[in-house]
């Protein structure tokens, strides 16, 4: 097989490596900069781009860990508001899927109609409305208004959903309830584990939405102790011009992308393991 | 009979698990969306510290946004940045894709790059635009190679000329998004059963037939979200050009998307233009996802 | 909830009781807590209060109800902070956002400027006000020039006199950062520590070649006026100098307008605004100067030699640490900049304190802003450990008639009688509340013609779109 078409393979695998490679250089190549970035000092970066390192990278930690923003505490936030934030984004939204998919009943197809409508409603002004709201909940200053939200996540909802028409079998389902299996239990012990990869995909995106999120948390929380990575590093950024110095922000950026690269790479190996993990056998 | 009865009671549980959904999304969503549809209908707005309104005025907001041809060349501004991005981001996508499920192609170290290419959605828009300005500033690296390599005599200022402007939004667009894009795909290609393959692969496949009667097919589901989603995400496409012409989506606002002019309105906490703008988003978004469902369900059909 | 409900009915009977409260003042909450013993000793208000009658039952009725534990201020930086904790006499960091002074706890509340976030925030804090628990009712907050009116021709922002801070305590001041935070009334509602007058910085070098000299004098000489800059610049042109962006000129044209961006709900633009736009057009045509945004890569180059830029606008902040004297290679690092007053006095920057109603610290917060823009000890120290150019005429000219003044990166130049000079030409009858968003979106609007993206016309069409888009309810 290989043998017969051995030279349009071997071209074939030849050009699909320089296409990686080159697209590998556009993706790594942004943090060669904010590496480079975080190792100049504040003048040295006002005077443009090098792509040579420099030696201020101590110095510049330093300034930042000295300065009297708490960024453990920030970093300890994230993790905590991202993390909870993806794993009940994920749980919950598997099963809103699970049951529009595998359950016949009266308001399913509303339902799933319903949830797609939301979908298609702008984040930006219903903010607004939502900051009022928990204004009168008293939830302002806490994490919840950041948390509890993405138990409702359409989006999420709909890629599970998705996932499941093209994987999950009811046959497997039926066969767990003739043993005797309740539902909430064949819900966690067979229909989680089969929906790992896009669990795992999902947990990763929402994670990395919530890291990365400014706009909500910077009008929900004030106190400093509960600040979250994006909202100090825009602090640091409108600090006056006697601490204006982009060499800690950089600094702090770099910093603040390693947690997510972990995650990730914790995640990512059931996305991108070798073997595929199959799908239900029909 | 006890088997009816069986189902029933089962299906009970779909609206069991249908409970923690609903709940939160009526508190924390439809309440504000509520409100949002309703200000429409009301001239509500601050001035300074100064609360107008909340005055009944009907449909006035609507007349207003309709009232110039604005709304459409910003509707036109984000539908062009959006496939300039979208295009090139969905076929990188699914040629990645068929590459890494090839299994004829036998690539080598497929796990480093399939890590990689999601590696830029880590990245903060805000932090990636400070280093979009630094690389195509005038007096910047990509300025000073194109001059070197005699591309240019002068520098080419790349934030004010139209296209230059949509095109970095679109490629920045395309760097954070397209690894987003291929890991959906991949992740429903692994979900499809592998003795398909093995079977086509010993019927004598090619790997572009494998990939158009086997992958895509199987893939519809996923493939179909991914529209959708890009859709939805490119019409609300929002943080990218805002930081890239600092909110004013210059030149002549020709890179001001339709939420970045909801934005604005945003700044006088005009809820009442804020509200039609979101419906008229929401209705444009519900006309065009419409479209893609119909597209694709046509093609089943011929299938 | 229901130790809300109770101050609210105090709030309700102690403003009945005092009949004629000025404004939306109140004096919440003083008997919800336990009246300390120190707030007699520190009832005792100057005695030499010129005030109306009025103002007499405020100001007595303020002290009764001053012994709130939590002073909250509100800020978007760390500037205050640091400046109060290293010059205010008794303030204790506690953490980075608490400290206490006395009894009292005070808290920071932070929020970040970007995306608008620290307004929002205060708006909404503000309109709550009246109904907050005195614990968390704001006591100060900051405000920039730009955006100032909004608060301070408000209720929300409490008049100094009703403090007790008479004229008297603030003549050592410059007019210019009074004017800014005075209502419609005429009433002072903030003040400031920072005078942040502004000239005209140039590079020593370019000024020999192109003027003959690199002397302040004949260099102002050189930008007297704009007709006389425009001269300069068309020689700098030649020789191969940009003078500098027109959005550096920009500000120097928009504090000397005859009139306010608006005028009875239309948008106007001013004669000195039109000036700016033909000025910058024709220079920009004759590429002696360049577009560039304020603090871009583009725009930073003129530092180092090799930008051959002529000039920057600046105040005493902008050459100190935006020039970048520490690094090889800059013009700073070589003091090869001068500094002369330019074609018209300006200021750039500054931060104002302002006391909020309803405050339950009345006393306390009259003492910050006594110590910390008024007390010439604290702003002689402010000036020589920050390098602020403070708000005091006294501590400036002592500073001009001092070798303290003199400035390494000016090549010894000491620019604080300039900058004295011009913090008292600065003339500013013109402020309106809608300012931060005029200028913005006029800079902005206008690169758009000078780039030959867009006709004038069509520039200043865009210009007063995004202004109403902005301020709901404008028109032009």
């Amino acid at each position: 097989m290989e043998e017969k078409k051995g030279v349009s393979i071997g071209l074939r695998r030849v050009i699909a490596y320089i296409v990686l490679i080159l697209i590998s250089f556009f993706c790594l190549i942004w943090f060669y900069i904010l590496i480079i970035n975080a190792t100049r000092s504040n003048s040295e970066l006002s005077s443009g781009f090098t792509p040579v390192p420099s030696t201020h990278l101590v110095e510049n930690w330093t300034n930042l860990v000295k300065g009297t923003l708490p960024i453990v505490n920030g970093m300890i936030n994230s993790v905590l508001i991202a993390a909870l934030t993806a794993l009940l984004c994920v749980y919950f939204s598997t099963m809103t899927a699970y049951a529009i998919h595998a359950y016949e009943f009266k308001a399913k197809k509303a339902m799933f109609t319903f949830i797609l409508a939301v979908m298609m409603i702008p984040t930006q002004v219903t903010v607004l409305g939502f900051l009022q709201l928990i204004d009168k909940m008293h939830m302002t200053d806490t994490f919840w208004p950041l948390i509890l939200p993405s138990i409702a996540a359409p989006i999420t909802f709909f890629y599970l959903k998705q996932y499941m028409d093209s994987t999950l079998s009811i046959s497997l389902v039926e066969a767990a309830r003739i043993d005797g299996a309740g539902e909430f239990r064949i819900f966690n012990t067979i229909v989680l584990p089969l929906m790992k990869p896009a669990i795992a995909v999902q947990a990763i995106f929402t994670f990395v939405t919530s890291w990365n999120n400014y706009f909500v948390p910077a009008l929900v929380i004030q106190s400093d102790k509960k600040k979250t990575l994006p909202i100090l590093i825009a602090q640091l950024r409108s600090a006056d011009w006697l601490k204006f110095d982009m060499g800690q922000v950089y600094v702090m950026i770099a910093f603040s992308i390693f947690p997510v690269i972990i995650v990730y790479l914790l995640l990512s190996k059931y996305i991108v393991g070798g073997v595929a993990l199959g799908g239900v056998k029909e | 009979m006890k088997k009816r009865s069986n189902v029933v009671k089962y299906n009970r549980w779909g609206y069991i698990f249908l409970i923690p959904f609903v709940v939160v999304y009526v508190i924390f969503q439809l309440v504000p969306l509520v409100t949002t549809v309703g200000n429409s209908f009301f001239e509500n707005y601050r001035s300074g510290l100064m609360q107008v309104g909340p005055n009944w005025i009907g449909l006035e907001n609507y007349k207003s946004i309709f009232s110039t041809p604005d709304l459409w060349q910003y509707f036109g501004n984000t539908m062009i940045m959006w496939v300039m991005g979208f295009v090139p981001q969905i076929l990188i996508s699914l040629l990645l894709g068929a590459w890494f499920s090839d299994p004829t192609l036998r690539l080598k170290c497929q796990r480093f790059f399939k890590t990689v290419i999601y590696l830029p959605n880590l990245i903060m828009a805000a932090a990636f635009a400070m280093l979009f300005f630094t690389l195509f500033a005038d007096t910047g690296p990509i300025n000073s190679i194109l001059m070197q390599i005699g591309v240019l005599d002068a520098p080419y200022s790349f934030m004010n000329h139209v296209w230059s402007v949509r095109t970095l939004v679109a490629l920045m667009n395309l760097l954070m998004w397209f690894g987003n894009t291929t890991i959906l795909l991949m992740a429903g290609m692994m979900g499809i059963d592998p003795s398909l393959f093995e079977a086509a692969s010993v019927d004598g496949a090619t790997a572009t037939q494998t990939f158009f009667k086997i992958t895509l097919p199987l893939l519809r589901p996923i493939l179909i979200y991914v529209m959708i989603t890009s859709l939805i995400g490119g019409l609300q496409m929002f943080d990218v050009p805002q930081i890239l012409t600092s909110g004013t989506g210059d030149p002549m606002r020709s890179s001001m998307t339709l939420i970045m002019y909801l934005n604005k309105h945003l700044y006088s906490h005009n809820y009442g233009i804020g509200g039609a703008l979101s419906v008229f988003l929401f209705v444009i978004t519900g006309i065009l996802s419409l479209v893609i469902f119909r597209f694709t369900d046509n093609r089943k059909a011929i299938k | 909830m229901k130790k809300k409900v109770i101050s609210a009915l105090l709030c309700a009977a102690v403003a009945g009781s005092m009949l004629a409260g000025c404004g939306a003042q109140q004096a919440a909450a003083p008997a919800a807590e336990p009246a300390a013993a120190p707030a007699a000793t520190e009832a005792a208000a100057p005695a030499a209060e010129p005030a109306a009658t009025e103002e007499a039952a405020a100001e007595e009725a303020a002290p009764a109800g001053d012994e709130g534990k939590v002073l909250n201020i509100y800020c978007w930086n760390e500037e205050f902070k640091s400046r109060i904790t290293d010059h205010y006499p008794g303030y204790e960091e506690v953490d980075g956002t608490h400290g206490k002074m006395g009894d009292v706890d005070v808290v920071w509340n932070i929020t970040p400027s970007d995306d608008n976030a620290y307004q929002n925030n205060l708006d909404e804090t503000l309109l709550k006000q009246e109904s907050a628990a005195a614990d968390d009712k704001i006591d100060l907050f900051l405000v920039e020039a730009d955006y100032a009116l909004k608060y301070v021709d408000t209720d929300y922002a409490m008049a100094l006199k009703d403090l007790g801070i008479t004229d008297a305590d603030v003549s050592d001041q410059y007019e210019y950062t009074q004017k800014i935070v005075t209502d419609s009334n005429g009433n002072l509602k903030g003040s400031s520590w920072q005078a942040c007058s502004a000239g005209l910085i140039y590079n020593r070098e370019a000024a020999k070649e192109i003027i003959g000299s690199d002397d302040p004098a004949d260099v102002q000489a050189a930008v007297a006026d704009w007709s006389k800059y425009k001269e300069t610049a068309a020689k700098a042109a030649e020789k191969g100098y940009t003078m500098c962006s027109v959005n550096d000129t920009y500000r120097t044209y928009s504090n000397n307008v005859s009139g306010k961006w608006v005028q009875d709900g239309k948008i106007v633009i001013d004669p000195n605004m039109e000036n700016w736009v033909n000025d910058s057009m024709e220079l920009v045509e004759k590429k002696a100067e360049n577009t560039y945004d304020l603090w871009g890569d583009d725009w930073a180059k003129g530092k180092k030699p090799e930008g051959k830029i002529f000039c920057y606008f600046g105040p005493a902040w902008f050459f100190n640490f935006c020039l970048d004297a520490d690094q090889d290679g800059t013009i700073a690092n070589q003091g090869g900049w001068g500094f002369c007053e330019g074609p018209q006095a300006y200021y750039w920057g500054g931060t104002w304190i302002c006391a909020a109603t309803g405050t339950d610290n009345a006393s306390l917060v009259k003492d910050i802003i006594l110590t910390m823009t008024t007390d010439k000890a604290v702003l002689k120290e402010i000036a020589t450990a920050d390098a602020d150019c403070v708000n005091s005429k006294s501590v400036l000219a002592d500073l001009a008639g001092s070798d303290d003044g003199n400035l390494d990166l000016l090549g010894g130049q000491n620019p604080y009688a300039e900058l004295a000079k011009g913090a008292e030409g600065i003339d500013l009858s013109n402020l309106s509340p809608y300012d931060q968003g005029c200028n913005e979106e006029f800079q902005a609007s206008m690169k758009n013609y000078f780039e030959g993206n867009a006709s004038k016309d069509d520039a200043l069409a865009q210009f007063y779109k995004a202004v109403e888009e902005k301020y709901t309810g404008l028109s032009h």
